[in-house]
C-alpha cells in the first residue's frame, strides 16, 4: 500500500459527542495555540447521537458560562418528575428515587445539543470533520498510540476499489482522545491491546431505544419527566422507560433494557413497543405522528467496570470509558466533566500521564462510587434489586462491599436451560408496525456496495451451534432487523446480514453469546441521520 | 475559460421530508442539509473539465442566507477555485434566481454555466432554461455527456425517447442529469485548504434584481396516507371484493 497522506495535530479526538466536544472546547479555552481536531463518522454533528435526555447543567455552566442566555434548541427546564411501577394494565406511582430528582435539570435533545456545541468549538479554532470515520489506530514505532487512521472511501462490497475510491489519510498527534461513546470500536481494540480492563470487572450495558413524537395538541406538558419500571419486563430483566415532554407538542419516549437479560427469546425492541401500547401510556400518542426513532447501547458497569482510561499516547473519555451514572439515568454531565478534566489535565501534563488517577480522584468517580452497588443488585431480580437500591441510597454507598459485574454475553442462557416467561404481550396499534418501519424513521443510509461492517469472525457457528443452543438471538436483540436467518432450498439455512439497516447501536457486538460479531465502522457518513434525538 | 456552477442548499436526499403541522412548509428542524445532488454533479463536471485543461477557473455560486456558506465550502473543498454567496433571507423563485445568475454572468463573463437540471426541494427545473433565455445563449438540458471543443460543446441529452446529441455554441448553459458523472469524495486536507479559498458575499440588494415572485404558495400538504389493506384468502374473494368496490 502506498504511504498515506498525513495531517498533524496536537490532539486528535475521535467522536463529536458531549465528551469530545466539551474536551475540545476546554482544550482551546486553556490554550488557543494548541491544534485540535475532531473526527466524526456521522454525516453531520449530532446525527448519530441518541439519548433521553435529561441533563444536569453544571458542566455546561462551567464550560460556557453564558449558555443559559443562548440555549440550544429543544432545551427546557424540568418542571415535574414521576416514577411508576407498571403492571400489564395498571400503573402505581412510587416515590421518586432521590437520584432521579430532576429539579434544576433540563430536558434536551442531545443531538441538537451537540450540533449547537460544534460551531462554538469551531469558533475557538477546533477543526471538526463530520462524515469521516476513524477506522484504525496509528501506532508509533515504540507502540504508543500516535493518531487515527481515516477509513478509505469508495470500496466495493467485494473489496475492490470503485471509480470513486479515495484512500483515507492518517491524522498524527502526540495525544489521541477516544470519545466514541459506548462500546467504541477503536476503544474496544485499545482496551484489549493495552489490557486496560485487567483490574476491573467486565463492562456491562443496556440497549436504549427511543422515538420522538409529534402528539396531538394539548397532550404534551413541557417539562414533564416520567420514568417507569416493571411491565413489560419480567423480574429477571432490568430496565425501564422514560417519557420526556418537550415544547411544540413533542414527546420523547424510550425504553432501556439491561443487556444482562438471561432469556434468549427476549426482544428489546418489542418490549419498547409493548410499553408504548400500555393502556396508561398509549393515549399520549394516539392521533400523533412518529418523527424519528433510533437505538443505542448505553454503558452500565459504572465504578467497578471502569477500565484504566489512559495508555501511552491516548485517553478514553465519556461513555467510551464508561462514566455513566445508571441510577441517575444520566451520563452527559459525567461525559462532559470527564472531557473537561482531560483537557485541564493535559494543560499540566501534555502526554496525558496521570489522567486516570486524576479521574479517579475527581467528582466523576465519587459519583460512580456512591451508587456502585445499585445496578448489580438487580442481578437477583427486580424486588431484591429495589430493596438493595433503597439500602444503598440510605447508606449513601458506604456499604463495605462492592457487588460484582459480569459480562452481558455470558448472562444469556441456552434455550434448553431457560423457560421463557409467559409474556402475554398485546396486539399493538401505534406506529411503527415493525423494526423495518422503525428503521425508516432512523433515516439510516449506507451505500449498499461496500464491505459488510458487521464482521462475523466464525460464521460456521451461526447456523450450527447458535441455532441449536440459542436460536439465533441476533435476529431478536438487533433493533434494526439487520440479522435474518433465511431458509433456502434443500432445507439449508443461512444468515443474511442487512448491514444497510444498521443504526450503529453496537448491541450485537455486546450481546452475541459467542462474541463472534465485530462491529467496525462503515464508510464515513454512513449510518443513521437522526433528527433531534 | 471560466465556468460558473450554481449550487443550492437543500434538504438531504436521505432525510424523511415532513410537512409542518400548520402546513406552512417543510420541517427543516434538525434536518441534514446538503448540496442539491444534481448541482454536485454539475460541479464535478466543471472540475473534470478544468482538470482536462478545458477551463481555467471554476466558481461556485449559491443564493441564500449564511447557512449556504456550508455548501459553498464543500464545493471549494471538492475543488472549486472560489465561491460567491448572494446573501438573502428571501426565498427566490426560478425567474428571480435566473436573474441573479445573469447579473453574475455579466460580471464574471464565463464561457459556460453548469447547473443541476432541478433542485430536489422544489423540483422546478426552470432556472437553467430561464437563464439561457435571459442571457440569449444556447442551452443543453439534462446532459449525460459533455464534450468541449474549441467554441462548441457537444452534449448528449437524456430525452424521453432515449439519448439525443446536440452541438451548441459557447458561451452556453448546461443542466446536468444523474448519469453525467459520480461526484468525488472530499479529501480531508482539502477541507482545510477550502477554508483559505475566497468566498465573496454579495447582498442581493446590490444586484438590483427584480424579485417579483409570480407564484404564491398557499399551503403544503403531505400525500394522503394509504388506508390499511385487508387480507383475502382466495382469488374468488379478491374478485368479489374488487367487484364490490366497483373496481371490476
Amino acid at each position: 500500500m502506498s504511504e498515506r497522506e498525513v495531517m498533524e495535530y496536537d490532539v486528535v479526538i475521535v467522536g463529536a459527542g458531549p465528551a469530545g466536544l466539551a474536551c475540545a472546547i476546554r482544550l482551546k479555552q486553556l490554550n488557543a495555540d494548541r491544534s485540535v481536531c475532531i473526527i466524526e463518522k456521522a454525516a453531520e454533528i449530532g446525527a448519530q447521537i441518541l439519548s433521553g435526555a435529561v441533563i444536569e447543567p453544571q458542566p455546561l455552566d462551567e464550560l460556557l458560562p453564558g449558555w443559559r442566555d443562548n440555549k440550544p434548541p429543544h432545551c427546557i427546564p424540568v418542571s415535574n418528575d414521576s416514577f411508576s411501577l407498571l403492571s400489564k394494565s395498571g400503573a402505581k406511582k412510587l416515590p421518586t428515587p432521590p437520584q432521579t430528582n430532576n429539579h434544576g435539570n433540563f430536558i434536551v435533545s442531545l443531538g441538537a445539543l451537540c450540533a449547537w456545541l460544534a460551531p462554538q468549538a469551531e469558533a475557538l479554532g477546533v477543526d471538526i470533520f463530520p462524515g469521516y470515520a476513524a477506522s484504525g489506530i496509528h501506532y508509533t514505532q515504540d507502540g504508543s498510540v500516535g493518531g487515527a487512521i481515516i477509513g478509505d472511501m469508495g470500496i466495493a462490497m467485494d473489496g475492490s476499489q470503485k471509480a470513486s475510491y479515495m484512500e483515507g489519510i492518517e491524522i498524527h498527534a502526540p495525544l489521541t482522545i477516544l470519545s466514541e461513546g459506548c462500546r467504541g470500536h477503536l476503544s474496544k481494540q485499545l482496551i484489549k491491546k493495552f489490557n486496560l480492563d485487567a483490574d476491573c470487572d467486565p463492562q456491562t450495558y443496556g440497549i436504549g431505544i427511543k422515538e420522538l413524537w409529534q402528539v396531538k395538541p394539548g397532550k404534551s406538558q413541557p417539562g414533564t419527566v416520567a420514568h417507569s419500571i416493571g411491565w413489560p419486563l419480567d423480574k429477571n430483566t432490568y430496565g425501564g422507560s422514560f417519557i420526556y415532554h418537550l415544547e411544540n407538542d413533542r414527546i420523547a419516549v424510550g425504553f432501556v433494557s439491561g443487556l444482562d437479560y438471561p432469556d434468549p427469546n427476549f426482544q428489546p425492541w418489542e418490549a419498547f413497543q409493548q410499553f408504548k401500547n400500555h393502556p396508561k401510556i398509549k393515549p399520549l400518542f394516539e392521533g400523533g405522528e412518529i418523527l424519528s426513532s433510533g437505538a443505542r447501547a448505553i454503558v452500565e458497569g459504572g465504578y467497578q467496570s471502569l477500565p484504566r482510561t489512559e495508555m501511552s499516547g491516548a485517553l478514553l473519555i465519556g461513555d467510551a470509558a464508561g462514566t455513566l451514572n445508571v441510577p441517575k439515568i444520566k451520563g452527559v454531565h459525567q461525559a462532559m466533566r470527564g472531557g473537561m478534566l482531560a483537557a485541564e489535565h493535559l494543560s499540566e501534563h501534555a502526554d496525558g500521564k496521570g489522567y486516570d488517577q486524576a479521574l479517579r480522584a475527581s467528582p466523576v468517580m465519587a459519583e460512580l462510587k456512591k451508587v456502585r452497588n445499585i445496578r448489580p443488585g438487580f442481578h437477583r431480580g427486580l424486588w431484591l434489586g429495589l430493596m438493595n437500591a433503597a439500602w444503598e441510597t440510605i447508606t449513601a454507598g458506604y456499604s463495605p462491599w462492592t457487588l460484582k459485574n459480569h459480562a452481558d454475553h455470558s448472562a444469556m442462557q441456552k434455550l434448553e436451560d431457560y423457560q421463557s416467561p409467559e409474556r402475554n404481550w398485546t396486539q399493538r396499534e401505534l406506529a411503527p408496525r415493525d423494526r423495518l418501519a422503525a428503521v425508516y424513521f432512523a433515516t439510516t443510509a449506507h451505500d449498499e456496495d461496500q464491505p459488510i461492517h458487521l464482521q462475523i469472525t466464525e460464521p460456521d457457528i451461526c447456523i450450527s451451534r447458535c441455532t441449536q443452543e440459542y436460536g439465533n438471538p441476533c435476529t431478536r436483540f438487533c433493533p434494526a432487523n439487520v440479522y435474518e436467518i433465511i431458509s433456502e432450498e434443500g432445507n439449508t439455512k443461512r444468515l443474511q446480514i442487512n448491514a444497510a439497516n444498521c443504526v450503529h447501536c453496537k448491541t450485537c457486538d455486546i450481546k452475541d453469546p459467542y462474541q463472534i460479531i465485530n462491529w467496525v465502522t462503515p464508510e464515513g457518513g454512513s449510518g443513521p441521520n437522526y433528527q433531534n434525538l | 475559460m471560466k465556468i460558473l456552477v450554481g449550487i443550492k442548499r437543500v434538504i438531504d436526499f436521505n432525510v424523511r421530508v415532513r410537512v409542518k403541522p400548520d402546513g406552512s412548509g417543510v420541517d427543516l428542524d434538525g434536518a441534514k442539509m446538503s448540496i442539491n445532488p444534481f448541482d454536485e454533479i454539475a460541479l464535478e463536471e466543471a472540475l473534470r473539465l478544468r482538470e482536462a485543461g478545458k477551463a481555467s477557473e471554476v466558481i461556485v455560486i449559491s443564493i441564500g442566507p449564511n447557512a449556504c456558506q456550508q455548501q459553498l465550502r464543500t464545493g471549494l473543498a471538492m475543488g472549486a477555485d472560489r465561491a460567491i454567496q448572494v446573501d438573502t433571507e428571501e426565498k427566490l423563485q426560478p425567474l428571480a434566481a435566473a436573474r441573479v445568475f445573469l447579473a453574475l454572468v455579466e460580471k464574471e463573463q464565463p464561457g459556460l454555466v453548469i447547473v443541476g437540471k432541478q433542485a430536489i426541494d422544489d423540483d422546478n427545473s426552470q432556472t437553467g432554461q430561464m437563464l439561457a433565455a435571459l442571457w440569449n445563449r444556447p442551452q443543453a438540458t439534462f446532459a449525460s455527456e459533455v464534450v468541449l471543443e474549441d467554441q462548441v460543446a457537444r452534449v448528449t441529452r437524456e430525452v424521453d425517447a432515449g439519448l439525443e446529441t446536440i452541438e451548441i455554441d459557447l458561451p452556453a448553459v448546461i443542466t446536468t442529469d444523474l448519469r453525467l458523472n459520480e461526484p468525488r469524495f472530499v479529501k480531508l486536507p482539502d477541507i482545510m485548504k477550502a477554508k483559505r479559498k475566497p468566498l465573496e458575499v454579495i447582498p442581493l440588494a446590490d444586484l438590483a434584481i427584480t424579485n417579483d415572485n409570480k407564484l404564491t404558495i398557499d399551503h403544503y400538504a403531505p400525500p394522503a396516507s394509504r388506508e390499511k389493506g385487508i387480507m383475502v384468502d382466495s382469488a374468488e374473494a379478491l374478485v368479489a371484493e374488487l367487484k364490490n368496490r366497483g373496481l371490476l
